[in-house]
C-alpha cells in the first residue's frame, strides 16, 4: 500500500487559506455538557446580502466537505464542490441570493476543531476536543448568521450531512428558516451507517501512527488509517451499478492479472486514489468526531422520541430530495421524514430523482435535481416576494 | 403500488410533463382547465387549505393556486409529475394514496381532491373514510361504470369496455376498482360518508342535473363529482346499513 503513504503533511489550520474568520467569544454551551470557546467559524460567501436581509441562503455541507462551495479548494485546488450548483446564474444564483458557507463546528478548514491549539495546554486538542453534535453544529452557525445580521434565512440547504443540519436548523429555527432543503439526508442515522462510520475510526485508531490521537505533537500523520477509512467510506457514496459503469473489472494498464496484491482492477486503482488525495486536505481527528456527531444524529430523539414534534408548528416550507440508488441515505428515510412533516401539515415536496449515482448524485450533474430545485426556490421566492 | 398512471387526463398547463393516456378525458374549459376539474375548482372557497391526490401534473392544483389563491398541496404516484410539479413551484409529494395518507392529522384539510382517481387504488373504501377524515370535506370524481356505452360496450361486443375515460385494455389498466355510480353511493351510506353535493356529467363533461341516486343519472352520467364529509351520525347510518343488510 505504498501508493497511500504520502510524504506531503497537511498545512495545520491554515491561516493562510482564503475566506472569512470570525471569532465567537461567547462560549458555545455543547450538548456534552462542555462550554466551547472561545472559539473560530471559517466561512465564505458568495453573491450581495439585500438591503433587506431576506436573500440569504445557508449551505451547509457534508462529512468531509467544507466552506470551498464555489471556488478552488485551497489545497487541492480542485473545483469547489458545488459549483454546479451556486454561481452566477446557476441554481443558487449568486447573481440574486447570498449564499454562506461555514465550516463545522469539529472541521479541519479553519473552525476551531481537534487539530487547534488547545489555549489551556498550548498543545492541539486531539482527543481532548469535546465530542460535537449536528446540533452544535447548527447552534455556532446561529451564531454566524447572527454576526452577520441576518434573522431569517430565505433557504437552509445540504445534502448528507449538510441535510441533517437542515433538518436540525428547520426544528431548532424554523422561525428564521423560510424554505428548507434536505437533500440525500435523515433524521437520524442508521445502525448501518454507524457500523460503517465505526469501520473508518477503526482503520484510523488502528494506524500505529495515529499514536492515541496525539499525532499532531509527535510529528506524525495517520494518513494509512485515515486512507481506508475513506476508500470504506467511498463505496457507500457510489452504487453497484455506478461501480460497474464506470469499471466493471477492467483492468488497470495491464492486459492480465498479475497473481499478487497490485491494484490490478481499475476500482482498486481508484479507491487507492480516493483514499491517497482525501488525506492531503483532511485531519483524521475531525473525522473521528464528524463521523461521531453523524451517529449521534436523532432528530425524533430529541423530542420526546417523535419526529412529528421535531416540526410542530413550522411555517417553513419544504423540498425533501433523495435519489432512486442512494442506499447510505435511502428514499425510505426521506418518506419517513414526509410523513413527519405530513402529521404537522407542513409545507412539503418530495422528490425521488431516478440516478445510478448512489448518494453522491447530490454533488454531481443531476439535470433533474437542479430543475427542481430551481422551481421550488423559484416558487419559494415568489411567496417570500423576492424580487427577481 | 407500482401500476400505470390512473386514467386522469389533464390540460398540460406546462407544456413539460408527460402527456396523460386519457388526455382526451373531456373538452377544456375556456381557462385551459379540463371540465370536470373545472368544476371541482368552482366547488373549492378561495383561501382554502387544499390537499390534491393523484394531482398528476399539477393542472388543477396550478389553477387553484393561481386563481383561488388555495393553500394548495399535492400527492402524486408518478416521479415524473411530482418533479415537474415541484419543478413549477407546487408544494408536491410523491407519494401513494393507498400509502401515504394515513400520517397527516384529522382535519388537516379543508378539502381534499381525489380526482379520477379512486377506481386505482387499493383499497378504495379504507381510503374514502380516510379523505373523510383528514378533510372537512373530500371532492371525488370517478367514472361510472354503469354508464350506458359502457353497459352496451360489454352487451354487444362481448369485450372489456375501453372508453377515453378508461383508455387502457384490460390487461394494462390502473383501474382494478371500477363502480358504478349507485355503487359509490351505496358504499358512502354503508361507511356513514355524508354525500353534500353530487354532479353528474354528460359525455363531454357538461353537468346533468339528475339526482345520483336516481337509476337515470346511473344510466346517464359518464362520470360523477361528490362533495363529500364525514356523517356526524355516523353510528347512526352504520346501524341503518347493518339492517339492510340482515
Amino acid at each position: 500500500m505504498s501508493v497511500l503513504i504520502s510524504s506531503r503533511l497537511r498545512p495545520r489550520s491554515g491561516q493562510d487559506w482564503p475566506g472569512h474568520r470570525l471569532l465567537v467569544r461567547e462560549p458555545l454551551h455543547l450538548d456534552c455538557g462542555v462550554d466551547l470557546g472561545p472559539f473560530t467559524i471559517a466561512y465564505q460567501t458568495y453573491g450581495e446580502l439585500n438591503p433587506d436581509r431576506s436573500n440569504a441562503i445557508l449551505v451547509c455541507h457534508a462529512l468531509t466537505g467544507d466552506q470551498y462551495v464555489a471556488e478552488p479548494h485551497p489545497i487541492t485546488g480542485k473545483p469547489g464542490w458545488w459549483e454546479t450548483m451556486v454561481g452566477p446564474g446557476l441554481v443558487l444564483d449568486t447573481d440574486r441570493f447570498f449564499i454562506i458557507c461555514a465550516n463545522v463546528l469539529g472541521g479541519c478548514m479553519g473552525t476551531t476543531g481537534p487539530q487547534d491549539i488547545n489555549p489551556q495546554t498550548g498543545e492541539p486538542w486531539a482527543l481532548s476536543f469535546p465530542v460535537i453534535t449536528v446540533p452544535d453544529m447548527v447552534r455556532a452557525q446561529k451564531r454566524l448568521l447572527d454576526h452577520l445580521g441576518i434573522d431569517s434565512l430565505f433557504c437552509v440547504t445540504g445534502g448528507s450531512m449538510g441535510g441533517m443540519q437542515v433538518l436540525q436548523w428547520a426544528a431548532s429555527y424554523s422561525e428564521s428558516v423560510f424554505a428548507a432543503v434536505p437533500i440525500a439526508a435523515a433524521a437520524r442515522h442508521s445502525a448501518q451507517n454507524i457500523a460503517f462510520h465505526e469501520v473508518g475510526r477503526q482503520a484510523i485508531m488502528a494506524d500505529p501512527d495515529w499514536s492515541g490521537g496525539r499525532y499532531l505533537s509527535l510529528g506524525r500523520r495517520p494518513v494509512r488509517g485515515l486512507a481506508v477509512a475513506r476508500m470504506a467510506a467511498h463505496i457507500t457514496y457510489l452504487s453497484e451499478a455506478a461501480l460497474h459503469r464506470k469499471f466493471g473489472r477492467n483492468l488497470q494498464d495491464r492486459h492480465a492479472v498479475t497473481y499478487g496484491f497490485d491494484a490490478d482492477f481499475q476500482v482498486e486503482s481508484y479507491l487507492r486514489h480516493q483514499g491517497s488525495t482525501f488525506v492531503d486536505r483532511f485531519d483524521a481527528n475531525s473525522y473521528l468526531y464528524i463521523t461521531r456527531a453523524m451517529d449521534y444524529f436523532d432528530l425524533a430523539a430529541e423530542h420526546g422520541g417523535s419526529l412529528p414534534n421535531a416540526f410542530k408548528g413550522t411555517r417553513s416550507r419544504f423540498c425533501i430530495i433523495s435519489f432512486t440508488s442512494d442506499w447510505l441515505f435511502p428514499t425510505s428515510e426521506s418518506r419517513e421524514l414526509v410523513h413527519a412533516l405530513n402529521a404537522v401539515t407542513a409545507n412539503v415536496s418530495f422528490v425521488e430523482i431516478d440516478t445510478d449515482n448512489g448518494h453522491d448524485a447530490f454533488l454531481l450533474h443531476e439535470p433533474e435535481l437542479f430543475e427542481t430545485l430551481r422551481g421550488f426556490l423559484t416558487g419559494c421566492a415568489e411567496h417570500r416576494g423576492l424580487p427577481r | 403500488m407500482a401500476m400505470a398512471e390512473p386514467d386522469r387526463g389533464a390540460a398540460l398547463p406546462f407544456g413539460s410533463a408527460e402527456a396523460h393516456p386519457a388526455a382526451a378525458a373531456s373538452t377544456p374549459t375556456a381557462g385551459g382547465l379540463r371540465r370536470d376539474l373545472g368544476l371541482i375548482a368552482e366547488m373549492i372557497e378561495p383561501g382554502a387549505r387544499v390537499l390534491d391526490i393523484g394531482c398528476g401534473d399539477g393542472a388543477l392544483l396550478a389553477h387553484l393556486v393561481r386563481h383561488k389563491n388555495v393553500d394548495g398541496r399535492g400527492m402524486e404516484l408518478s416521479q415524473s409529475g411530482v418533479n415537474a410539479c415541484v419543478g413549477h413551484g407546487l408544494s408536491v409529494i410523491q407519494g401513494d394514496a393507498d400509502r401515504d395518507l394515513e400520517a397527516y392529522p384529522t382535519g388537516a384539510f379543508d378539502v381534499v381532491v381525489l380526482s379520477q382517481t379512486l377506481q386505482a387504488t387499493r383499497q378504495p373504501r379504507k381510503l374514502l373514510e380516510t379523505l373523510v377524515r383528514i378533510g372537512r370535506r373530500a371532492i371525488v370524481s370517478f367514472p361510472n361504470f354503469g354508464f350506458w356505452r359502457i353497459r352496451l360496450h360489454l352487451l354487444l361486443r362481448g369485450r372489456m369496455p375501453v372508453s377515453h375515460l378508461l383508455a387502457h385494455p384490460w390487461y394494462e389498466t390502473p383501474n382494478i376498482h371500477l363502480c358504478t355510480i349507485r355503487d359509490f353511493v351505496a358504499m358512502c351510506d354503508e361507511i356513514g360518508v355524508r354525500v353534500e353535493r353530487s354532479v353528474t356529467l354528460d359525455r363531454h363533461g357538461r353537468p346533468y342535473s339528475l339526482d345520483p341516486h336516481g337509476s337515470l343519472a346511473n344510466l346517464l352520467a359518464e362520470q360523477g363529482v361528490f362533495v363529500l364529509s364525514e356523517n356526524r351520525g355516523k353510528m347512526a347510518a352504520t346501524a341503518r346499513a347493518a339492517g339492510r343488510r340482515s
